[in-house]
């Protein structure tokens, strides 16, 4: 679909007219661009995952020392629950979206992902989502139920009080719409990794990244689907007194944990798995050595999403399953560390005998096989149930997840960015004050985290708002408290960076890092169209091929003739490319801009408003018409201008 | 001092930090009667011998993993000469070798965790002390129903013998309906057991022993399941007697105080007076240690050491500022619900402030009296 030409001049039929602008702040607004809706989702993936850091800085200073009174108990509960809220659905999901976004069409040699409308649609209701979620610290209170929300804690009427206020409405609505947009999104991935390869690119010559994105989309496809059914039900249970989870009334509080973590296990490996795929593209480049086994760390990848869906249960090991369904997913979960271990000691032979160039991305990714260690180990101490029986809700289990997620997949994003920023601006971010970044980021974070591990071995619990004198506890919160305002004068520098480097950074080349996947063969920043020409694929790791040859001992050679790297056109399927991002010299059409998905997204909170506040007059009518509105208008503008 | 000389101080630093490291590792932790690492109990003590060798063999792997990354990211740095290394594109032995150990060493640890399992699920011997766990919002219910008392907060149980606990978050005793289920909490002495998760809507069960040898020693908990405004607040302490002094307790907590009214309804003190004035006996039990109340029974208010989910020590002052404004020591949902418990309310309300219309401030002389009346009820 990406290109077709128009015949002539002709007008497809249809009743309204499609914005054309690629350029200035309104485009943006209308954009179906994958680079421009990767940026967005970025962007406000960044801007969300400041906020968790500032709510995450207010509970370390709440609980620098014992009796705390920055926060109120309420308050505290609402900064918990908002963090980790916002930290799963935010920043995780939304920075993996971006990632896959920007990279897949490049990766696979693709101009668009297969449905640039829904991709543009999935990505206002994520942010309309989050900005309704937020919108609730002043319309009547923010969530204060947990970011697991368990039942009958956040279901129980309004009325009958353990939970007063709009709060676990608001989140449970909010996670519904942002769900919406993880669906599309998904979708919108597995078409386009399924059909717009480019020729001679087969399932096992795709970038571990472009695999890994693959997992993620089906894990998410299924995954929520369960949470939104349970979410729903604890809205209608909280509204109109359903007892879908009232134990007294003959439902049952547990059927929640069982739907919430059977999309909350597979969440976390749609969190962690976009990360593995960064770092599987960035050691090869920076060690300029090939992916070591790549098919068994593919296949690894699947078997960590398969395996995803049988161990939600240990989540539940203090609930009392009783002891066949508890050493069932006892077992299961010990089962899912081969596949990731696996992966680990692949990266290791990866720069093992390697040529590192130790580079900011480069050191993100070490930190990320360190880090993710760490917490992959922590992890299988869990599957030990009777052990877990003590670990579960104490920060033990902070200090594993934080391992997983901020040391792996934070650690991740933030090297793929350093490793993709001169791909996406035509600018180097700033080396030395990255390797300043990666070095704080590194103590900063192991100061915060890695004392948690005793304060939960040592008895203290998870989401207290404070902690008593005289537990021993003192001296490890203090570390932690200490630990996070480094992670926060990290994070600075990392935007610092971005922010300088963006405008003023050294210019880089196409190929700066001596890349080994299709989008190190295309201009910087990549021009609308991607290619000028489809590539055709040859090999995996494609690009690094035309470039260099082994030599009988398997040392890497380079190619006499190539000089290749700045010419992608001598590989591609014939013709020229122009560099002035003028696509009239290649008949290519792109998908133009709409209105429409904004206008679909911006019906959606207002539906969720109007189920909040339980107001069918104005709201509801106000959100069925802007939806029908952009509904219509979407199926009925012309396919291009 | 001569470049071996500094090698040397620089070895024997590095040894001693990491000598360091081990200690911090081995070390216990504080002793703060809440420790997992300090097991006194049965469970927590095979639980604990359950962890240990995989913790051991964990750091031993992570250490071997980091070491790897730091070894690789110095030893093959970029150097001039070796710009093109040779190209591995995998190695099935090792791959496979690397997805065989790991199998190997879980299934080394899974057989004793499987028999750990099935060892805790053990039905308790039928000597077993029975106990009645109740999780309401933010403390602890103690039932003993074989003896007919119920306590609240603090508990006691015999050195030696086993416990078998009935957790459970509805209070059907109080009466019917799912307005007297609570939410989910979970009971959790890391000293004597790992955690049990009380759900609405069912019974569970967990045993617990404390050693022998711990009479005369507390054991601190708390709640570990979020459940709401001030979950942080809700610890429990439970005092492990020798059988004697056991025996003892119960039957100085059998032991009926006063009744505040006589058989006409007339109060029989000043501080029953002020107790029905301010209607205190409509959610907690004050002169039967055998009832359940929606708030603690306070029969022997004056036997336990801590008070309000153990979070302040039992003083006559501290005791008549929580009567006067319990809200500003221990956070509760009881604004404008001063007297009695209505939809929406949880908790013990402030009797100074968010007065409901028409009653007045408590006096601190009122709060005085009935505190000290309090206090008399050993």
């Amino acid at each position: 679909m990406t290109t077709v030409a128009v015949p002539g001049k002709v007008r497809p039929a249809g009743l309204l007219r499609r914005p054309t602008a690629t350029r200035g702040f309104w485009s943006w607004f209308t954009t179906v661009d994958h680079k421009k809706i990767a940026i967005m989702y970025g962007v406000t993936a960044l801007l969300f995952f400041v906020i968790a850091g500032i709510e995450a800085l207010f509970i370390r200073l709440q609980l620098l020392s014992p009796n705390g009174t920055i926060l109120t108990a309420a308050r505290y509960n609402e900064f918990f629950t908002m963090h980790g809220t916002t930290m799963v659905f935010l920043v995780g999901m939304p920075m993996a979206v971006a990632f896959g976004n920007y990279l897949i069409p490049l990766m696979i040699g693709a101009r668009d992902v297969a449905f640039p409308r829904l991709n543009a649609f999935g990505y206002w209701v994520v942010l309309f989502g989050g900005l309704f979620l937020y919108s609730s610290f002043v319309l009547g209170g923010a969530p204060n139920g947990g970011w697991f929300g368990y039942t009958p804690l956040t279901s129980t009427p309004m009325s009958g009080g353990f939970l007063p206020g709009h709060g676990p409405d608001f989140w449970a609505v909010g996670l519904i719409l942002m769900g919406i947009g993880s669906t599309t999104s998904a979708i919108n991935f597995i078409v386009t990794i399924l059909n717009l390869r480019a020729p001679g690119m087969s399932l096992m010559r795709m970038p571990v990244f472009v695999w890994m994105m693959l997992v993620v989309a089906f894990l998410t496809l299924f995954a929520i689907p369960p949470v939104t059914a349970a979410l729903i039900m604890v809205f209608f249970d909280r509204n109109y007194l359903t007892n879908f989870f009232v134990g007294g009334k003959g439902g049952d509080p547990l059927l929640y944990q069982h739907l919430f973590w059977i999309f909350g296990h597979p969440e976390v490996y749609i969190l962690i798995l976009p990360g593995m795929g960064i770092v599987s593209e960035i050691l090869p480049v920076f060690s300029r050595k090939p992916l070591f086994g790549y098919s068994v760390v593919i296949f690894s990848g699947i078997a960590i999403g398969f395996l995803g869906w049988g161990v939600w249960a240990h989540h539940m090991f203090a609930t009392g399953l009783g002891p066949v369904a508890i050493t069932a997913f006892g077992l299961s979960t010990m089962l899912i560390a081969v596949p990731t271990g696996v992966k680990i000691f692949n990266w290791l032979g990866t720069v093992w005998g390697g040529s590192l160039r130790l580079k900011t991305p480069m050191l993100f990714a070490l930190g990320f096989i360190a880090m993710f260690t760490i917490g992959g180990l922590s992890g299988v101490t869990h599957s030990i149930v009777p052990a877990d029986t003590q670990q579960t809700d104490t920060y033990y289990i902070v200090a594993h997840f934080h391992y997983v997620l901020f040391g792996g997949l934070i650690f991740a994003v933030i090297g793929g960015i350093y490793y993709w920023f001169p791909k996406m601006y035509g600018r180097y971010m700033n080396d030395k004050l990255g390797k300043f970044n990666f070095w704080t980021l590194l103590i900063g974070f192991n100061l915060t985290f890695f004392p948690m591990h005793f304060l939960g071995l040592w008895g203290m619990p998870r989401r207290t708002y404070y902690y008593p004198k005289g537990y021993g506890w003192e001296t490890m919160n203090l570390l932690a408290t200490i630990g996070g305002f480094i992670i926060a004068f990290s994070t600075l520098l990392f935007i610092v960076n971005i922010l300088t480097s963006r405008y003023r950074g050294e210019l880089a080349p196409d190929d700066p890092w001596d890349g080994r996947t299709l989008e190190w063969t295309i201009p910087s920043p990549p021009p609308e169209y991607n290619f000028a020409e489809i590539p055709i694929v040859h090999e995996r790791d494609d690009f690094w091929h035309r470039k260099y040859t082994e030599d009988d001992q398997g040392r890497l050679v380079r190619i006499p003739s190539g000089g290749a790297i700045d010419t992608p056109a001598a590989t591609t399927t014939g013709g020229g490319g122009h560099e002035d991002g003028n696509d009239e010299g290649h008949g290519i059409h792109m998908p133009s801009p709409s209105y429409f998905p904004f206008v679909l997204a911006l019906g959606l909170p207002l539906l969720g408003y109007a189920a909040v506040f339980k107001d069918p007059w104005i709201l509801a009518p106000l959100g069925v018409i802007v939806l029908l509105f952009g509904m219509y208008a979407w199926a009925l503008e012309p396919g291009s201008e | 001092m001569t470049d071996r000389e500094v090698r040397q101080r620089r070895g024997r630093r590095v040894l001693a930090s990491v000598g360091g490291a081990v200690v911090l590792l081995t070390a216990c932790g504080p002793e703060n009667r809440q420790n997992t690492l300090r097991p006194h109990g049965s469970s927590a003590q095979k639980i604990l011998d359950l962890f240990r060798w995989p913790f051991w063999i964990a750091i031993l792997i992570g250490v071997l993993v980091l070491g790897a990354t730091v070894f690789a990211a110095i030893r093959f740095r970029e150097r001039p000469g070796n710009e093109n290394p040779k190209q591995v594109h995998g190695n099935t032995a090792l791959e496979i070798g690397w997805t065989i150990v790991p199998l190997l060493i879980l299934v080394v640890i899974a057989v004793p965790t499987v028999a750990t399992i099935w060892d805790l699920a053990k039905a308790p011997r039928a000597n077993a002390l029975n106990i009645r766990v109740v999780g309401k919002q933010w403390w602890w219910e103690f039932q003993y129903p074989d003896q007919k008392i119920v306590t609240g907060d603090e508990f006691h149980i015999p050195a030696g013998r086993q416990v078998r606990l009935q957790l459970t978050a509805c209070d059907p005793s109080l009466g019917s309906g799912a307005a007297l289920c609570n939410v989910i909490h979970s009971f959790w002495i890391p000293e004597l057991a790992g955690k049990q998760d009380v759900v609405p809507g069912r019974t569970q069960r967990l045993v617990i022993q404390a050693d022998r040898n711990t009479a005369g020693r507390t054991f601190l908990g708390q709640c570990a399941e979020y459940c709401g405004l001030s979950h942080a607040r809700m610890r429990l302490r439970v005092k492990v007697d020798a059988p004697d002094k056991f025996d003892e307790w119960i039957a100085s907590q059998q032991q009926r105080p006063d009744p505040l009214f006589d058989k006409r309804g007339n109060a029989t003190s000043d501080a029953a007076k002020l107790i029905g004035k301010y209607g205190c006996a409509s959610c907690h039990s004050i002169d039967d240690p055998s009832k359940n109340s929606y708030g603690p029974n306070l029969a022997h208010l004056a036997s336990r050491e801590n008070f309000a989910s153990d979070s302040y020590p039992l003083t006559k002052e501290n005791l008549t500022r929580w009567i006067l404004d319990a809200p500003s020591m221990v956070p509760m949902q009881t604004k404008g619900c001063p007297r009695g418990q209505k939809p929406g309310c949880v908790g013990m309300p402030s009797f100074t402030k968010n007065l409901a219309p028409g009653d007045s401030p408590m006096s601190t002389r009122d709060a005085e009296t009935i505190a000290s009346y309090l206090l008399n009820q050993k």
